[in-house]
C-alpha cells in the first residue's frame, strides 16, 4: 500500500503559491492526491502519472487507446451504436437528456470505444471505458460494444484487452443492463472455449457489474497502482457493516493480496506488460 | 483521493448491492380501499349463508355467485397492483422459500454442503432431488421467516463461498448429466467486507461465465427477489419464469432512490421507474413466462403456489431433454446474446 503512505507524507508538504497558478491557469493541474502542481506537460509526457507520488490520473478513453496502439492506423467500430433508452427512464431529469449532454461534451454515442490496432506489431481488438460517460456505466449499447468486440476477436483469432473504468451497470436502463453482465460473460465463454487469450485492465474505479463479469474474467486481470476495485460500493458496505472501512480497502494492492489480479502494473509499464504476455501466450508477433 | 471520493458519488451508477431497508407500509389509494371493502363484505356475505342451518339451492346458487365476484374483484385488484406493492408481495414474510419449493414439488432431497475451498454458505442451498421421479440439481437462495433465522440465511444474501457452491453443484449437474433447477429470492449478494475479500465480484463473474456454456438444461424460477448481480450469479439458463408477484432489478428501488434522487422516500418512484414486474420483463423479453399465483399472493398458499408451478417446470424440462447439449448451450447463448435494444 505504498500508495497511502506517500500520500500521507505528502499532505505534510506545503501546498505551492496560491498565486503562481492564478497566472499560469491552464497550464498547471494540481495531483489529487499529493496535492503538487504539476505543469501540464510535465504530465503528459509522463502518461498522466503524477511525477512526485506516482498518483495516475483518470485517462479518457481514446487516449487509452491512443497510448496502447502502435500508431495512429487503428480502427473504432460500432462508434454509432445508441441507448434507445428501454424504459423511457426519468428521475430528476429525463435519460434521454443525460444522454444527449454526455454525447455532446464527449464526442462519443457512448461509455466505450471498440477499436482493432496493432500492439507492438501484433493486431489485437481493445474495448476502452469512459468514465466521463454517465460514469462509465454498462447498459444496452456498452454490453452490445463488448459483445460484439469479444465475437469479432473470436471470428479473427486476435487477443482481446478491455480495459474497465466504470461504476457499474446503468440503472436508467434497468435490468437490460443486469443482462449485459451475462451476455458478455457468455461471449468470453466462447472466446476462452476457442483459446484466444484475453487481458482485462482494472482501471479506476471498476466496480459494480463491470467487476462482476467481462473485468474479472480475463486470462489475466491487472490493474493499475491505487484503483478503486470492488463489487459493491464503499458507500454501501459502510452502511451495512456501519463502521468505517479499513484503509486501503478495495483498492488494486488489496485484491493483488488477496488473490484477485494477477499483477498491479504502472501505466508506463501496461503497454510492455501487455505485449510481453500475447508473446507468451500465442509466440512472436 | 479527491478524485476517488468524487467516483464514489457518481449518480446514475447501480451500486449493486443498496441494502433494502424495511418497507414502509404501502400507500393505499382510495379506489384500492374501496375494492377491498367490497371484497370483505361480499366475503362476510358468504359466511353468513354458508352458516344458515339446511341451505337450500337458492342460497347455494347464492354462495356461488358472491364467490364468483369475489374472485373476480381480487383478480381485478391484485391485476392493478402498483409495482411498490408487488415488491411489498415478493418480500412478504411468509413467502415460499426455496426450502417450500423442495418439500412441495421435489423427493428425496439431500443438500450439498459448501465451496471445498471456504465455507458453507447458509444464504444459498444446494442439493440432490427428484422431480417427477426425474433426478435434477437444485439450487436456491433461501431466506429466514423469524429473526434468528434471517439471521442465520444472512437475510438470503450470499457470499462468494455461496456462489461458488452453485458452481460446484452445477459442475456435478454436467458432470452426471442432470439438469438443473433454481430458485431465485435473494434482495443481492452481500455487500461486506469479507465477501470483497474473497472475491465476490469474481465469484459471480465466474458463475455467468459458466452457466452460459454448461451442457445440461437449466430452469430459472425467480420466486420473489431478483436482486442483481447476486440473483444473476445463479439466474443464466435456459428458460427463466418469474412468479406473478415476484421482481427482478438492477438495483433496489431504496438504493436507486437514494442515489438518482437523492431521496429514499422516493422508492416508490422509483420501483415504477425501473420496470421491475414480470409484465415489464415479459414485454422486454428477458424473461419466457409468467407463473401464476394462487389469489391474493403466494404467501397465502404455498402447496397452491407450487402447484401452478410444477406443470410450467415440468413442460420446460420436457422441451430442453429433446435437445442436444450443443443446440442447449447455443440457444442459450443466443437467448441472453439478444437481451438489450439499441440505436444501429
Ligand atoms: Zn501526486
Amino acid at each position: 500500500m505504498t500508495w497511502f503512505k506517500r500520500e500521507k507524507k505528502s499532505i505534510e508538504n506545503p501546498t505551492p503559491v496560491d498565486e503562481r497558478r492564478v497566472r499560469t491557469e491552464g497550464l498547471w493541474i494540481k495531483c489529487g492526491a499529493c496535492r503538487a502542481i504539476i505543469w501540464k506537460k510535465d504530465l503528459e509526457a509522463n502518461w498522466e502519472v503524477c511525477p512526485k507520488c506516482d498518483h495516475h490520473f483518470r485517462l479518457g478513453a481514446r487516449r487509452r487507446l491512443e497510448l496502447l496502439f502502435d500508431d495512429e492506423f487503428w480502427t473504432e467500430f460500432d462508434a454509432g451504436l445508441a441507448s434507445s433508452d428501454p424504459l423511457l427512464f426519468s428521475d430528476t431529469r429525463p435519460y434521454a437528456q443525460r444522454l444527449r449532454d454526455a454525447q455532446r461534451k464527449l464526442g462519443m454515442k457512448d461509455a466505450i470505444l471498440t477499436a482493432e490496432g496493432k500492439l507492438r506489431g501484433r493486431q489485437v481488438t481493445c474495448c476502452s471505458m469512459e468514465f466521463g460517460f454517465i460514469g462509465g456505466s454498462m447498459g444496452a449499447v456498452v454490453g452490445e460494444k463488448v459483445a460484439r468486440a469479444v465475437e469479432r476477436s473470436l471470428a479473427q483469432k486476435q487477443p482481446l484487452v478491455i480495459i474497465s473504468c466504470s461504476g457499474g451497470a446503468r440503472m436508467m436502463e434497468g435490468t437490460v443492463s443486469l443482462m449485459q453482465l451475462a451476455k458478455v460473460a457468455a461471449a468470453l465463454g466462447r472466446l476462452d472455449d476457442a483459446r484466444v487469450p484475453f487481458i482485462s485492465v482494472l482501471t479506476d474505479p471498476t466496480t459494480g457489474g463491470v467487476t462482476a463479469s467481462y473485468a474479472m474474467l480475463g486470462d489475466l486481470n491487472i490493474a493499475e497502482p491505487g484503483a478503486l476495485i470492488g463489487f459493491a460500493g464503499p458507500r454501501v458496505i459502510e452502511q451495512t457493516i456501519r463502521q468505517k472501512l479499513p484503509e486501503g480497502f478495495q483498492t488494486a494492492e488489496f485484491l493483488l493480496e488477496h488473490g484477485f489480479l494477477d499483477a498491479v502494473v504502472s501505466r508506463k509499464e501496461l503497454k510492455n506488460y501487455i505485449a510481453q504476455a500475447f508473446e507468451f501466450f500465442l509466440g512472436p508477433a | 483521493m479527491r478524485e476517488r471520493a468524487k467516483a464514489r458519488q457518481q449518480s446514475a451508477v447501480a451500486d449493486p448491492q443498496e441494502p433494502s431497508s424495511p418497507a414502509p407500509p404501502a400507500g393505499r389509494s382510495d379506489r384500492e380501499q374501496l375494492r377491498e371493502l367490497e371484497i370483505a363484505a361480499l366475503e362476510r356475505d358468504i359466511a353468513a349463508l354458508s352458516s344458515l342451518t339446511d341451505p337450500s339451492d337458492a342460497t347455494a346458487l347464492d354462495i356461488e355467485r358472491i364467490r364468483n365476484e369475489v374472485a373476480e374483484l381480487k383478480r381485478d385488484f391484485y391485476l392493478h397492483i402498483s409495482p411498490w406493492q408487488r415488491i411489498q408481495l415478493a418480500r412478504h414474510p411468509q413467502r415460499p422459500y426455496t426450502e417450500d419449493f423442495i418439500r412441495l414439488l421435489f423427493k428425496n432431497f439431500s443438500e450439498i454442503h459448501g465451496d471445498r475451498n471456504f465455507a458453507d454458505d447458509p444464504a444459498l442451498l444446494t442439493g440432490m432431488a427428484w422431480f417427477r421421479g426425474q433426478p435434477v440439481i437444485l439450487i436456491g437462495s433461501q431466506k429466514g421467516r423469524d429473526t434468528r433465522q434471517r439471521v442465520a440465511r444472512n437475510f438470503g444474501q450470499a457470499k462468494p463461498e455461496g456462489y461458488r457452491k452453485a458452481l460446484r453443484a452445477m459442475q456435478l449437474a454436467a458432470k452426471f448429466a442432470r439438469p438443473v433447477m433454481v430458485f431465485v429470492d435473494t434482495p443481492g449478494a452481500y455487500p461486506g467486507v469479507d465477501a470483497e475479500e474473497r472475491g465476490q465480484a469474481e465469484a459471480i463473474a465466474r458463475n455467468l461465465r459458466e452457466m452460459s456454456r454448461l451442457p445440461v438444461p437449466i430452469l430459472i424460477t425467480i420466486t420473489g427477489e431478483g436482486g442483481s448481480g447476486g440473483a444473476l450469479a445463479i439466474a443464466v439458463g435456459d428458460r427463466v419464469f418469474m412468479l406473478e408477484n415476484s421482481v427482478y432489478s438492477v438495483i433496489s428501488p431504496e438504493g436507486c432512490a437514494s442515489i438518482m434522487w437523492r431521496d429514499a422516500t422516493k422508492a416508490e418512484t422509483a420501483a415504477q421507474a425501473l420496470k421491475i414486474t414480470a409484465t415489464d420483463l415479459l414485454e422486454m423479453k428477458i424473461i419466457d413466462e409468467i407463473v401464476p399465483e394462487p389469489e391474493g399472493g403466494a404467501h397465502g398458499d404455498h402447496a397452491a403456489a407450487a402447484k401452478l408451478l410444477e406443470p410450467v417446470l415440468a413442460r420446460a424440462l420436457e422441451e430442453l431433454s429433446r435437445l442436444s447439449p450443443r443446440q442447449l448451450v447455443d440457444q442459450r447463448y443466443e437467448k441472453f446474446r439478444r437481451m438489450g435494444q439499441f440505436f444501429a
